[in-house]
């Protein structure tokens, strides 16, 4: 276990096992993605209430499931990096915000467009987007937190402490927010706190989630190898690999 | 064992010169309430700033709204709140920042105390100048917004409550900036987006107060939310800390 | 009581260059270790990483031949550290300074051992004026009065003789002297030549200025 926990810190023999397994990823994230967006658009049955407005659905929820999945992933290697000193985890944990502050957006937009059919204005302050807008600024938090330091060292624990206060508080703004809302406009209807779907509706976005997570694990392995290199740009290896050194 | 060997009587003579500590973490975090104490005291400004600006930005609300008193009770519950927030806000940034500039903090940080028991006691010394002020301040102030009736001793309350959390949370952003020389607005936007559950419920309850609901939910919830920071935001504080003393 | 303090390959990294690399110190009871070097060469980030403040290096520190990460209590209880700052509050007067440090460091509440302190270092007749009212030197001393006030073996002093005038570098050289005398150890750097003695031992940093490489 720790011999593997150690070989899975060193840069070197992540870059190489990450070459393995992006490929597979990518190949597993255009053909979910491909096949729930078409099934999803096309073929799942219109909804009762709201026709085919709804089959924004198919963006809104799995960006959205992907902004908190991020914000945790980015914690939990936050958290390696203090305890175990893994640099690799923390390159991946900045690589990731980005990209978590990204998806966030897109649940955002998306939960903006969705509201015009729904409730004809572009926002309203439902509980679920109000979440997510705090998301986006917690997001924000950390990365404006890694760039602010002079030294990498200190700009990557810095930036791990926070991402792990805020995983900490996510479940508690979640609750309080919805806390709020429920007691502010109780009888709203919320876009996504819904009926049971019926399966011909459901099976496409389940692929669709998985579809954006498999994504979200290529772009993160793509985007720490070269952040890898970028660090590592002065040792051996990575010289050897850009054909300086013989 | 005779006296006349010399490396003996120099080991000896260092026993007696050098002493372990032996006060224990109680005297460090007493000296350091009562060192914090004194440095505010002298530095009244610091304590009144705060306050001042809680009015102001109080007095700023009817002026950019409508004098309307109906009006204003019906939003009074939030402003107030909301204000006493980026007063407390305003003030953290000093939390840590002298003691990091005249050294003073990595003294602290290389105490043989533990630091969050230390970094609690400097939180503490926050709270009980700028949070307790600002909970007693604004019943007048919700006077001013003409508050209903019946719900100022439980603004003065949820606030005086609810501060002692912003005080800890704050302190994390705060830890974390100290060592930024442009840190205030970057602490804004760590701290601003974590006082949103206080928020919800310290406002919440003076408008339960206000609707003649009950507030004790609210306030065991803020009690709550206190009781979480209080564990936890030590510890990252000192972590913080930590980070920051490293540059 | 024993004292010994190691560092084994040591190596710190800064702006992706090596400040050292593969140093190995050790630092005993009656030693007096000048870190020397050019501006710039890292000479406090190393009196920072065997102070237990940095963690951003490679290599092992031991104290008392335990790896540091499980004494770092004891360590801590065994330090003194004067950094660049003196650490001293404008707003307090020395007394209150002094105080507070006393407490911090684990020590009973001794005033006559407080006023003793700043007469050791002439600061007679300042005891209860701001330390914002002294001048740089003074609030100097005001710190180098911990070394009296607090008696622990280890001392890391950086730069200690900043600002300070030539009676009191006198005093201080003598006083660093004496506590390695009495089977203290002193670790320092300065800009200010130290007299030649026999506890006085010499680390030179600056080579360090080449591209990292592994």
């Amino acid at each position: 276990m720790w011999a593997f926990i150690h070989k899975l810190g060193s840069p070197k023999w992540f870059y190489g096992i990450s070459a393995r397994l992006s490929p597979w990823f990518w190949a597993a994230a255009a053909l979910l993605i491909v096949v729930g967006s078409v099934w999803g658009l096309a073929f799942a049955p219109a909804d009762y209430q709201q026709g085919n407005s709804f089959r924004i659905i198919y963006v809104h929820v799995p960006a959205a499931f992907l902004a908190q999945s991020i914000f945790v992933s980015m914690a939990i290697a936050g958290f390696v990096f203090m305890v175990w000193k893994i640099k690799v985890a923390d390159m991946a944990a900045a690589m990731m915000a980005p990209l978590g502050a990204a998806m966030t957006f897109v649940a955002l937009f998306s939960g903006a467009v969705w509201g015009v059919p729904t409730w004809g204005t572009w926002w309203m302050w439902d509980a679920r987007l109000t979440s997510m807008l705090i998301l986006l600024f917690l997001y924000f938090g950390v990365i404006a937190l890694r760039g602010a330091f002079a030294s990498r060292d200190s700009a990557s624990r810095a930036a791990s402490v926070l991402a792990m206060v805020g995983v900490i508080n996510i479940p508690i703004i979640k609750y309080s927010v919805d806390w709020w809302y429920t007691l502010h406009q109780p009888a709203t209807f919320s876009v996504t706190s819904r009926p049971a779907m019926p399966l011909e509706m459901w099976a496409p976005l389940l692929i669709m989630v998985l579809g954006f997570y498999c994504f979200f694990i290529a772009v993160t392995l793509m985007r720490t190898r070269s952040e890898i290199l970028r660090r590592e740009s002065n040792k051996r290896w990575v010289r050897e690999l850009a054909g300086e050194v013989n | 064992m005779s006296n006349s060997d010399p490396h003996l009587a120099r080991e000896a003579d260092a026993v007696r010169l050098f002493r372990e500590p032996e006060g224990g973490a109680g005297v460090a975090i007493r000296a350091t309430l009562k060192r914090d104490l004194v440095l505010l005291m002298r530095r009244r400004s610091e304590v009144l700033n705060p306050l001042v600006f809680f009015a102001l930005v109080i007095t700023l609300f009817p002026i950019g709204i409508s004098p309307d008193p109906e009006l204003l009770a019906t939003i009074a519950p939030g402003l107030l709140w909301v204000a006493a927030l980026l007063a407390a806000l305003l003030s953290l940034d000093s939390l840590f920042r002298s003691d990091y500039e005249d050294g003073s903090l990595e003294q602290l940080l290389l105490s043989p105390q533990p630091l969050p028991a230390l970094a609690l006691a400097k939180v503490a010394v926050h709270w009980l100048l700028t949070g307790l002020p600002l909970a007693l301040m604004a019943p007048i102030l919700g006077i001013m917004l003409a508050l209903p009736a019946g719900s100022y001793a439980v603004l003065a309350l949820s606030l005086a409550l609810g501060s002692a959390s912003l005080s800890l949370i704050g302190a994390i952003g705060a830890a974390l900036t100290v060592g930024l020389s442009r840190g205030g607005v970057l602490l804004s936007l760590l701290v601003l987006p974590l006082y949103i559950p206080v928020l919800i419920f310290g406002a919440g309850a003076v408008q339960a107060a206000i609707f003649g609901e009950g507030v004790a939910a609210h306030l065991a919830i803020l009690g709550a939310l206190l009781a979480v920071a209080l564990i936890l935001a030590p510890w990252a504080i000192a972590a913080s800390l930590r980070i920051s003393i490293n540059g | 009581m024993s004292l010994r303090l190691q560092a084994r390959k040591l190596a710190c990294e800064r702006d992706d260059r090596w400040l050292f690399r593969d140093l190995d110190l050790e630092l005993h009871a009656g030693e007096i270790v000048r870190v020397e070097g050019p501006n710039g060469s890292g000479k406090t980030t190393l009196l920072k990483i065997l102070s237990g403040q940095l963690a951003d290096f490679d290599g092992e520190l031991y104290w008392n031949e335990h790896p540091m990460r499980r004494t770092r209590q004891d360590f801590l209880a065994n330090l003194l550290y004067l950094g660049h700052a003196p650490g001293v509050k404008a707003a307090l007067t020395p007394l209150e300074n002094l105080a507070w440090y006393q407490a911090l460091a684990g020590e009973p509440d001794d005033e006559p051992a407080r006023f003793a302190a700043l007469s050791a270092v002439g600061l007679v007749g300042f005891e209860d004026l701001p330390a914002g009212q002294l001048s740089a030197g003074q609030q100097r001393r005001v710190a180098l009065a911990r070394l009296e006030l607090i008696p622990r073996p280890l001392w890391v002093l950086d730069e200690p003789f900043t600002a300070i005038d030539r009676d009191g570098v006198a005093d201080l050289e003598a006083r660093l002297a004496a506590h390695a005398r009495r089977g203290g150890c002193v670790l320092v750097t300065t800009h200010h030549e130290l007299a030649d003695t026999p506890a006085l031992r010499r680390i030179r940093l600056g080579q360090g200025a080449r591209d990292v490489e592994l």
